[in-house]
């Protein structure tokens, strides 16, 4: 039988509960909003005791399900003032469906400040311990190898850096890989802040001798799966040797510079020409040269049949770091044009010890050199000033509260973000669809809220102009409601590459969660769901003060044209109105 | 209507191949561009053929950064990227 833990920190008590019938038949991103709205006070302060942080697997995470090993994170924003779901593989979200915990809510807040704690889950029960001295203040690095050697190697640690520690707004929350790197991220919307605001860096699950997740239909739960690893195999995006298998996500940014939509020097230009210097392409190159052999891409968590995160090697041979993500490699290098490996690598490497997100790191640095704090292209300058935010000076706190604040603080104008959160690796100018997502999503700018990068630059999905903005609040709609969906279900969103291409792909994935929740969802329930998840977060972020008017890119985007195109952004505002107008 | 075409003429397309087309042509490397000459006229279609690129390898092309399709007909000096399956984000 499922339960939720309840995480009170105020009192330091946790307890488990029953899950109330309206929670039965969801998951994953589903669930944190579900319980956001009807938890957290849409006007509480997002670092104060009102708001609540609240981890949930997802429908099928943890079972035999391909690619599903998904675990959602949601809460108030400190970064956005938004609702927010952030989700992440790795090691924990499996682990905590095996325990057959289907959420963990955390409450409160501690009476004193700057004490942190650490939330232990296993079959026994759960438990709130102190935290160590040496676990605190530290890069995660160091301080996850200890958290092994206290409670084994086989847990799963969802935690914090030194950013969550000191409440950045930029602060990520830290998911070991399945080699126990502390590398897999649920990066965006400073909700690393928020566990640090209620003083938990650290949840080690320990799913020995768990329950695992009760399947209702057995036979339909198997059908959908089959369905599902076929298409994932068969696809050339996600099979075996595939694109992502071999060049990880990286490999997007030579085909957005080609289409003019790699945003370049805090989004002054579509074109980098650096690109091929840290395109997927040359990340394995190097790694050949380096290693002398071919390396493929691993998973970040067991049972994904897609594999594509990377690890980028010293010319030494030895590992630099792990992952090389297109949206990491794309923020500190080509936004901040930057074109030397090492230097992405090494940035990449102290946002995972600091706990910081990588794609609010690297557009705050390209505000910062847009300010003249350092020139683009300083890679050393970049690595001295994340150091800044590790070391908490008062330059790292700027930039840890992110884009728009730094940029703020430096009267620039030329700001890329909506609703406070950065705009990561697309071009709205360049890519218009993209640009929808952006101002309409309920995250605030965020590309994984509906991906329409698929018809627009991929040709999966269907094939649509770029540059055209016929048509696209529907496509945006479509692609925002049926991720909803997905972020709900536990899988990761790259199976939309396969399933969007093959229709019974799409059914499997239904199949599974039918399987799983004895439900008789068709494809139309997917939209109805999304679509739902969607109206209740848009609901949380009214009630927060946010309006239409929030939902527009910044000024300079319709001003400044962009090369090589040299177009704005020419999206009329009642498109942008009508995705949640008639959703 | 079509612009008359002089078939006898040659022209120029810049050629640059990503991913795991690289391996089709000798001595390609990856956004690296190379110079082909067409007839004149030559779409495409055409510039695969001659480049021995088999169409179920190839995804999205971009001439001078619009993608198009496969019966577009080449201009003299155009840029052309070659794409095979991918994704990521």
């Amino acid at each position: 039988m499922s339960k939720i833990l309840r995480v009170n920190m105020t009192d330091l008590t946790a307890k488990f509960e029953d899950v109330p019938e309206k929670y039965k038949l969801t998951g994953g991103r589903g669930l944190t909003s579900a319980i956001t709205c009807a938890e957290v006070p849409p006007t509480c302060h997002p670092l104060g005791p009102n708001n609540k942080v609240t981890f949930a697997a997802g429908i099928v995470t943890g079972t035999a399900a391909p690619t599903s090993g998904r675990i959602s994170i949601g809460g108030k924003s400190p970064l956005t003032g938004t609702i927010k779901e952030t989700n992440s593989g790795g090691m924990a979200g499996q682990k905590l469906a095996h325990l057959g915990i289907k959420a963990i809510i955390v409450e409160g807040q501690p009476k004193e400040k700057g004490k942190f704690w650490l939330l232990k889950v296993d079959e026994d029960g759960a438990q709130l311990l102190p935290a160590a001295d040496e676990w605190l203040g530290k890069g995660l690095y160091e301080t996850y190898p200890h958290l092994f050697k206290e409670f084994g190697e086989e847990v799963g640690i969802i935690g914090i850096g030194i950013a969550g520690e000191r409440l950045m707004a930029n602060a990520g929350i830290c998911i070991n890989d399945p080699e126990n790197r502390p590398s897999r991220y649920a990066g965006r919307g400073g909700m690393g802040a928020v566990m640090g605001s209620k003083g938990l860096k650290a949840i080690i699950i320990d799913d020995t001798g768990g329950p695992g997740i009760p399947i209702v239909n057995k036979e339909v739960f198997d059908a959908g799966c089959k369905k599902l690893t076929d298409a994932l195999l068969e696809h050339a995006i996600t099979k075996p040797g595939g694109s992502l298998n071999t060049y990880g996500t990286a490999v997007l940014i030579n085909i957005l510079n080609e289409a003019g939509g790699l945003p370049t020097r805090n989004f002054t230009s579509g074109r980098f020409e650096g690109a091929g210097k840290i395109a997927g392409e040359a990340i394995f190159e190097g790694n050949k040269q380096r290693l002398g052999k071919e390396l493929y891409n691993h998973a970040c968590s067991p049972g994904c049949i897609i594999q594509c995160s990377n690890t980028w090697h010293k010319a030494n041979g030895k590992e630099h770091v792990s992952c090389v993500e297109y949206e990491s490699d794309w923020a500190l290098g080509a936004n901040c044009g930057i074109d030397n490996l090492d230097d992405v690598a090494e940035l990449v490497l102290l946002c995972n010890a600091y706990g910081l997100d990588t794609i609010e790191t690297g557009t705050t640095l390209a505000v910062a050199m847009a300010a003249g704090v350092i020139a683009f292209g300083d890679g050393k300058g970049a690595i001295k000033l994340v150091r800044e935010m590790g070391k908490g000076t008062p330059m790292g706190r700027i930039l840890g509260s992110g884009t728009e604040t730094a940029g703020k603080v430096f009267g620039l104008t030329h700001v890329p973000t909506v609703k406070g959160q950065s705009m990561p690796a697309y071009e709205p100018r360049a890519v218009k669809g993209i640009a929808i997502t952006y101002a309409t999503s309920t995250m605030g700018a965020d590309h994984t809220a509906g991906y329409t990068i698929c018809p627009e630059i991929l040709s999966v999905g269907g094939k649509v102009d770029p540059l055209s903005p016929e048509g696209k609040a529907a496509l945006s709609r479509a692609f925002q409601a049926t991720t909803a969906f997905i972020d709900t279900t536990g899988h990761c969103l790259f199976i939309a590459f396969a399933i969007l291409d093959i229709a019974s792909g799409y059914e499997g994935m239904i199949e599974e969660c039918n399987g799983v929740l004895g439900s008789k969802w068709t494809a139309d329930d997917v939209l109805k769901i999304g679509g739902e998840i969607l109206k209740m977060e848009r609901s949380f972020n009214e009630k927060a003060g946010f309006t239409k008017v929030h939902d527009r890119l910044p000024e300079f985007m319709s001003k400044e044209p962009l090369p090589p195109h040299n177009m704005v952004f020419d999206v009329p505002d009642s498109a942008l109105d009508s995705v949640y107008a008639e959703l | 209507m079509p612009l008359p075409v002089d078939e006898d003429r040659e022209m120029r397309a810049k050629v640059k191949l990503f991913a795991t087309l690289v391996g089709y042509v000798p001595g390609a490397e990856p956004g690296v561009p190379f110079e082909v000459e067409l007839p004149n006229g030559s779409s495409l279609s055409d510039l695969m053929n001659q480049l021995n690129l088999p169409e179920r390898e190839t995804k999205v092309i971009f001439v001078n950064g619009r993608m198009r399709p496969l019966d577009y007909q080449l201009q003299d000096n155009d840029d052309v990227g070659i794409f095979p399956p991918i994704g990521g984000g």
